[in-house]
């Protein structure tokens, strides 16, 4: 922290007042002429936390995605329909057993044995081939999007929420004032809090496992250098069956999160896949705080966007990619290699 | 990367040939092919003509851009479909269209040429954006850009009327001949589409297309040889974006509208998949994925049928055909023909070797 400081003082003092300033703009009661500038403060809080736990959910799914990616080189364009599938799962899981739990737990497990399925019977035999797992995934996207439709029907679903976590709760903002001085809370659906307190809690778990732990040290240096790996006796096929597995169940758990705070549908698999794919090219592909970052920063720009500039809250996202694509093609967090 | 670098012919130095020797070169297939393109409306009836050879020599021409890219370059760019989506949509802009409170109604001879200049400017410019990446990147970031254009149509209205896009954009009149009635407008297709074969085939023997092959094989070496590595890379972008603007402004004709979903996602992955399957390692791949991929939409729905299937789920057909196209057969369909008949020579080889070793020797 304070080597960056050391090493890059105006950014960090642009950071540092941007911080303060949105700092400000959370906790203080707005003046008419603020109201006038930015529109109601309700409006910015609820587009900021909208923000924050919808890049929740891009993380959840970009990170699967990215540590596929940084791992085995594999691109899997099927990760979007992983989500799908996992929603889906967790739909009929919920509705057979009427608990969330069960749907989250069943649809990690269940989808994450359909990763390690399409590691060991398809991406096992065209190791280093990566535009050909590519395309294979490509196929499997398709094939995956039309067994849905058949077995689903093109409606729309959506997860039911527990009791528990239904309703708003009140958040100690301030919104507005009422004519008597009275101060107005903000309040807020309890279930994204509790989204993307989870999120948050999965990251900082994973970070912890791949930085503390001998499992993660496997990985870092399987992204590191494959073949080195292996040459020191590890059975890396077995690590790579057990990243793919992960990497995809997280993405089935994506599906109910995002099933439970959206809605499941035909199409949704594409959307999110590129979603992810903007998430991680921007924060660089294979790392997992830049999915984090580039989760936040894409989420933010999509609430922001639909409220401030409705007719292109979409492109808005695609603006900031090439933004960062043009300034820093590996991504914001990549390491130069 | 075992589809993007296929086998190719080791570039020998061969002595410059005229058009005349290049014709004679040509094997009895091409003529046949080529007779039977020609006389093919007097076998066909309309709809084989329009709806299948012409919609699939279309499709052919931007899965060929594609094939260029990929084939010679080594860079799969999902931004083909994308620019010649983009030359329809300005085909609709400046040409004449239903709408007319955004047409600008430009004769089409001059709302063509800026199309397609502007199309291949387009693509030029996604290219140079996404030749920054490499590989598998690419596949990425074209695939957001086009996205990025498909959310673009879909959500603006004052350029690209949003959702409901152009309809009514006519082909036109001209030498006294309706390029839209049946026969015109597929002797148009197939014009296009051999030009675009020839140019590719021309290219890829040009001093250019070599250094390109050479780009795909070893940039590094290609860079210590003098060789702007990225420069070829944009500049075949732009190239292939060409291609695919003519393309677009043939679709555009073919369909007389064009929305967002001309370029939306599946389109894009279609041309890929149309790209793959046909063989990314010679110009004719691209046309027969294409016609593949057009009798299969077309008949596909027959087809599960009359097996007791339900009609709706082609989309499984071809996704499954892809899958098992990529996985047993990398160089396409291209790739098993050519397989088979190495097989059937050899066969005959041995045969004669047989032949030689059992009645020969005294």
């Amino acid at each position: 922290m304070s080597d960056f400081i050391g090493r890059r003082p105006i950014w960090s003092l642009v950071i540092l007042i941007a911080v303060a300033l949105l700092a400000f703009l959370i906790f203080a009661v707005w003046t008419p002429w603020m109201e006038l500038t930015f529109g109601r403060k309700r409006v910015f809080l609820s587009a900021l936390f909208n923000g924050i736990t919808l890049g929740g959910l891009y993380f959840l799914v970009a990170s699967g995605f990215t540590l596929i990616f940084g791992l085995m080189r594999n691109v899997n364009l099927a990760h979007g329909s992983l989500y799908l599938f996992g929603g889906y799962v967790g739909y009929s899981i919920g509705n057979l057993t009427g608990s969330w739990f069960a749907a989250l737990i069943g649809a990690f497990v269940i989808v994450a044995l359909a990763g390690m399925l399409m590691q060991v019977l398809l991406f096992r035999w065209m190791e280093g081939q990566d535009l050909r797992q590519t395309l294979v995934t490509i196929g499997l996207s398709i094939i995956v999007a039309d067994l849905l439709l058949w077995g689903y029907g093109g409606d729309t679903f959506q997860v039911t929420t527990p009791d528990w976590l239904s309703g708003p709760i009140q958040l100690p903002f301030v919104v507005a004032l009422r004519s008597n001085g009275e101060a107005v809370m903000m309040m807020y659906p309890l279930v994204r809090i509790a989204i993307l307190i989870g999120a948050i809690i999965l990251g900082v778990a994973m970070w912890l496992v791949l930085n503390r732990t001998r499992i993660g040290m496997l990985v870092r240096a399987g992204v590191d250098d494959r073949d080195m790996l292996s040459a020191t006796g590890v059975r890396v096929q077995l690590v790579f069956i057990m990243v793919f597995a992960f990497g995809a169940g997280l993405a089935g758990l994506a599906g109910v999160v995002g099933g439970t705070f959206q809605s499941l549908q035909p199409g949704e698999d594409t959307k999110i896949l590129l979603s992810s794919l903007v998430v991680v090219i921007v924060g660089g592909m294979g790392s997992i705080p830049g999915a984090a970052m580039g989760a936040l920063i894409v989420g933010l720009a999509e609430q922001f966007g639909s409220v401030y500039m409705p007719t292109y809250a979409v492109m808005l996202t695609f603006v900031i990619m090439v933004v960062v694509l043009a300034i820093r093609p590996q991504g914001l967090a990549a390491v130069r290699r | 990367m075992a589809l993007a670098e296929p086998r190719l012919a080791i570039a020998t130095p061969r002595p410059r040939e005229g058009l005349a020797e290049v014709i004679a070169r040509q094997g009895t297939a091409f003529w046949i092919v080529a007779a039977l393109l020609l006389v093919m409306p007097l076998i066909a009836n309309p709809f084989w003509l329009v709806q299948i050879l012409a919609y699939a020599m279309i499709l052919g021409m931007i899965a060929l851009s594609l094939m260029f890219l990929a084939g010679y370059g080594g860079i799969v760019s999902l931004i083909q479909m994308t620019v010649a989506a983009f030359a329809a949509y300005l085909v609709a802009i400046f040409g004449d269209s239903a709408i007319t409170q955004i047409s600008l109604k430009w004769p089409w001879w001059t709302a063509v040429p800026v199309a397609i200049l502007l199309a291949t400017l387009f693509g030029t410019l996604g290219g140079a954006l996404s030749v920054r990446t490499e590989g598998i990147y690419t596949i990425m970031i074209t695939l957001a850009i086009g996205s990025a254009f498909y959310y673009l149509t879909l959500q603006n209205y004052t350029i690209f009327n949003g959702f409901s896009g152009f309809n009514g954009v006519l082909p036109p009149v001209f030498l006294g001949v309706d390029w839209g009635s049946t026969v015109p407008f597929y002797y148009l297709a197939l014009g296009c589409a051999a030009l675009a074969y020839a140019v590719v085939v021309y290219v890829s023997r040009a001093p250019f297309g070599l250094a390109l092959q050479g780009t795909r094989d070893n940039p590094r070496r290609m860079a210590a040889l003098g060789f702007d590595v990225v420069a070829h890379r944009i500049a075949a972008y732009a190239f292939a974006s060409v291609i695919a603007a003519f393309a677009g402004v043939l679709l555009v004709w073919y369909q007389r509208q064009v929305s967002p979903g001309t370029g939306g996602v599946g389109p894009v992955v279609d041309i890929l998949i149309i790209a793959v399957v046909g063989g990314l390692s010679r110009p004719i791949g691209p046309f027969i994925g294409a016609l593949v991929y057009v009798l299969l939409r077309t008949f596909a729905l027959d087809l599960l049928e009359g097996v007791g299937f339900e009609g709706k789920r082609y989309q499984l057909l071809i996704g499954l055909g892809f899958l098992v196209i990529v996985l047993f057969s990398p160089d396409g369909l291209i790739g098993i023909w050519q397989r088979l008949r190495d097989r059937y020579r050899r066969g005959r080889e041995t045969q004669a070797a047989q032949m030689r070793v059992g009645g020969g020797s005294p």
